[in-house]
C-alpha cells in the first residue's frame, strides 16, 4: 500500500480550476519532487495532502485513511504529516526551543521535563543547537527555515511536505537548507517537495512529477525525465530553467 | 452656605473609590465577554460572524447615556422591580466595555497573519490551542495600546453614572457644588483628578505603541 494515494483530485478557487483530475501515488521512502511553472497547481496539490486546502473531487488517502477538511482525526493526521512553508512561519513571540516543543508538549508526545532535550536533539539534526534560546527574528532566513524543519521533525512525522522552502531565501542561504533536506532524505524520510531547485530535484529525488495546467503532465525518475522529456511543455520548462 | 473645605475633598476622594470600583467591575465582567465576542467575530462560521457583527453594530450605535438610562429607568418598567443603581450601571458599563474591547481585540486577532494559524494547525494542535498559544499572545501585543486607550475612555465614561444618581466622582462634585455654590472651583478639582488618572495612562499607551511597533 502506498503511503499517499492521490486519486482524481480536483480543486477550484472560485471559478478558477487549479487541479484537474490529479492522480499520484507516493511510496514510503520516496523523495517526490513536483516541478512546473507558477500557477500549475503544485503548491495547491501539496496543501491538499494535509487538508490545508479542501479538495472538491476525487480522494486522498494517507496510510489508507481518507483525508478531508472535517475529518474527525484531522489533528492526528497532521501530526503524522509535517509541512514546511516558503515563509517559514515560525512563531515570532516564542523562542526557538518553544517553537519546536509547543506542539509536542500540547499533544502529549513530550513532557515539559523532556522538552528541552527534544528541542536540542531536533536542532542537532539541522545543525543549530546553539540557537535554542534565540528568538526567530534573531536568526537569518536560512536558520529560520532550518528551525521550521526541526519543528516538524519534533512531531516525528511519517511524511514531510516542503512548499518552495528555499524560494524566500537569499541565494547564499539556499545551500544550508538543501543540505539539511538531503540529510533527511538519506535517513529515509518520505518527502514531497515543490521546488524550483532543479539541481536538488535531479540529484536527490527518486521521482519527478511535472505539473502543467493543473494536471500531472509527466512523471518518472529524474534521470529519465530530464534526459528524455516526452512532452514539448516539459522540454520547454527544462530549457527555461537551464538559462537561469 | 459654606465654603469648600476638607469635608468636600474627603467626599470627592470617597466618591473616587466608586469611580474606580465601576471601572474595575466593568473590566472584570466586560473583558471576558469582550474576548468571547472577539472570538465569535473571528470564527470560521459565517453565520455566527455576521450575527455577532450585527449585534455589535447595534449596541455600538447606542449612546452610553442611553444604555445607562435604559438599565436604570427602562428595565424596571418591564421587570416591575427597581434595580439598585450599582447593578444598573455595572450592567451598562459591562456591555459598553464588551462591545468596544471586543472590537479592539478582534482587530488584534485579525492583524496576526493567517499563516500563523496555518502553521499552528499543520502541527496537529486544536483550534483553541492554536488561538491560546500562537495567536492570542501576538494579538495581545498588537491590541495593548488601543486597550489602554479604551481604559481612559472608560474612566471618563463612568462620569455618566451621575445621571442615574450613582455617587461617583462627578456626582460628588455636583453635590459639593450645590452645597458650597463654588462650581468653578469644585469642577476644576474634579477635572484635575480625572486628568491625574488619565494622563499617565495615555502616556503609557503612547509608550507601548512606540515600543511594540519597534519590536515588530
Amino acid at each position: 500500500m502506498a503511503l499517499v494515494e492521490i486519486r482524481n483530485v480536483q480543486k477550484s478557487f472560485g471559478a478558477l480550476k487549479v487541479l484537474h483530475d490529479v492522480s499520484l501515488s507516493i511510496e514510503e521512502g520516496e523523495i517526490v519532487t513536483i516541478i512546473g511553472r507558477s500557477g500549475s497547481g503544485k503548491s495547491t496539490l501539496l496543501r491538499c495532502i494535509n487538508a490545508l486546502e479542501e479538495i472538491d473531487g476525487g480522494e486522498i488517502l494517507i496510510e489508507g485513511q481518507k483525508v478531508y477538511g472535517k475529518m474527525p482525526n484531522l489533528k492526528e493526521l497532521r501530526q503524522r504529516v509535517g509541512i514546511v512553508f516558503q515563509s517559514f512561519n515560525l512563531f515570532p513571540h516564542l523562542k526557538v526551543e518553544r517553537n519546536i516543543t509547543l506542539a509536542p508538549t500540547l499533544t502529549g508526545r513530550a513532557s515539559k521535563k523532556d522538552a528541552r532535550e527534544l528541542a536540542l536533539s531536533c536542532l542537532a539534526k539541522v545543525g543549530l543547537e546553539e540557537k535554542v534560546d534565540s528568538y526567530p527574528e534573531q536568526l537569518s532566513g536560512g536558520q529560520q527555515q532550518r528551525v521550521a524543519i526541526a519543528r516538524c521533525l519534533a512531531m516525528s512525522p511519517h511524511l514531510m511536505l516542503f512548499d518552495e522552502v528555499t524560494s524566500a531565501l537569499d541565494p547564499e542561504l539556499v545551500g544550508e537548507v538543501l543540505k539539511v533536506m538531503e540529510d533527511m532524505a538519506r535517513q529515509g524520510m518520505t518527502m514531497v517537495l515543490v521546488t524550483h531547485e532543479m539541481g536538488f530535484a535531479r540529484d536527490v529525488a527518486t521521482k519527478i512529477v511535472f505539473m502543467h495546467q493543473g494536471r500531472v503532465w509527466e512523471e518518472g525518475p529524474p534521470s529519465e525525465l530530464f534526459a528524455n522529456p516526452k512532452t514539448p511543455e516539459l522540454r520547454a520548462f527544462i530549457g527555461s530553467t537551464r538559462q537561469t | 452656605m459654606r465654603q469648600f473645605s476638607m469635608i468636600d475633598l474627603v467626599a470627592l476622594t470617597t466618591a473616587l473609590q466608586y469611580t474606580v470600583l465601576l471601572v474595575v467591575l466593568a473590566l472584570a465582567f466586560g473583558s471576558p465577554l469582550a474576548l468571547f465576542l472577539a472570538l465569535l467575530r473571528t470564527t470560521q462560521s459565517t453565520i455566527l460572524r455576521l450575527f455577532t457583527a450585527f449585534v455589535l453594530q447595534l449596541v455600538q450605535g447606542i449612546p452610553l447615556l442611553a444604555l445607562l438610562m435604559f438599565f436604570y429607568f427602562g428595565l424596571p418598567v418591564f421587570l416591575g422591580v427597581q434595580i439598585p443603581p450599582l447593578v444598573a450601571v455595572t450592567v451598562a458599563f459591562t456591555i459598553y466595555t464588551a462591545v468596544f474591547l471586543g472590537e479592539i481585540w478582534r482587530g488584534g486577532i485579525e492583524a496576526v497573519k493567517q499563516t500563523q494559524w496555518e502553521a499552528a494547525a499543520s502541527l496537529g494542535i486544536s483550534r483553541w490551542q492554536q488561538f491560546r498559544y500562537v495567536i492570542a499572545p501576538q494579538a495581545m501585543k498588537i491590541a495593548l495600546p488601543a486597550t489602554v486607550g479604551f481604559l481612559v475612555q472608560l474612566i471618563k465614561g463612568t462620569s455618566l453614572a451621575a445621571v442615574v444618581g450613582f455617587v461617583e466622582l462627578t456626582r460628588a462634585g455636583q453635590l459639593a457644588s450645590a452645597a458650597t455654590f463654588q462650581p468653578l472651583l469644585i469642577y476644576s478639582v474634579v477635572a484635575a483628578i480625572y486628568f491625574a488618572i488619565c494622563f499617565p495612562l495615555t502616556l503609557w499607551s503612547r509608550k507601548l505603541e512606540a515600543v511594540l511597533n519597534g519590536s515588530r
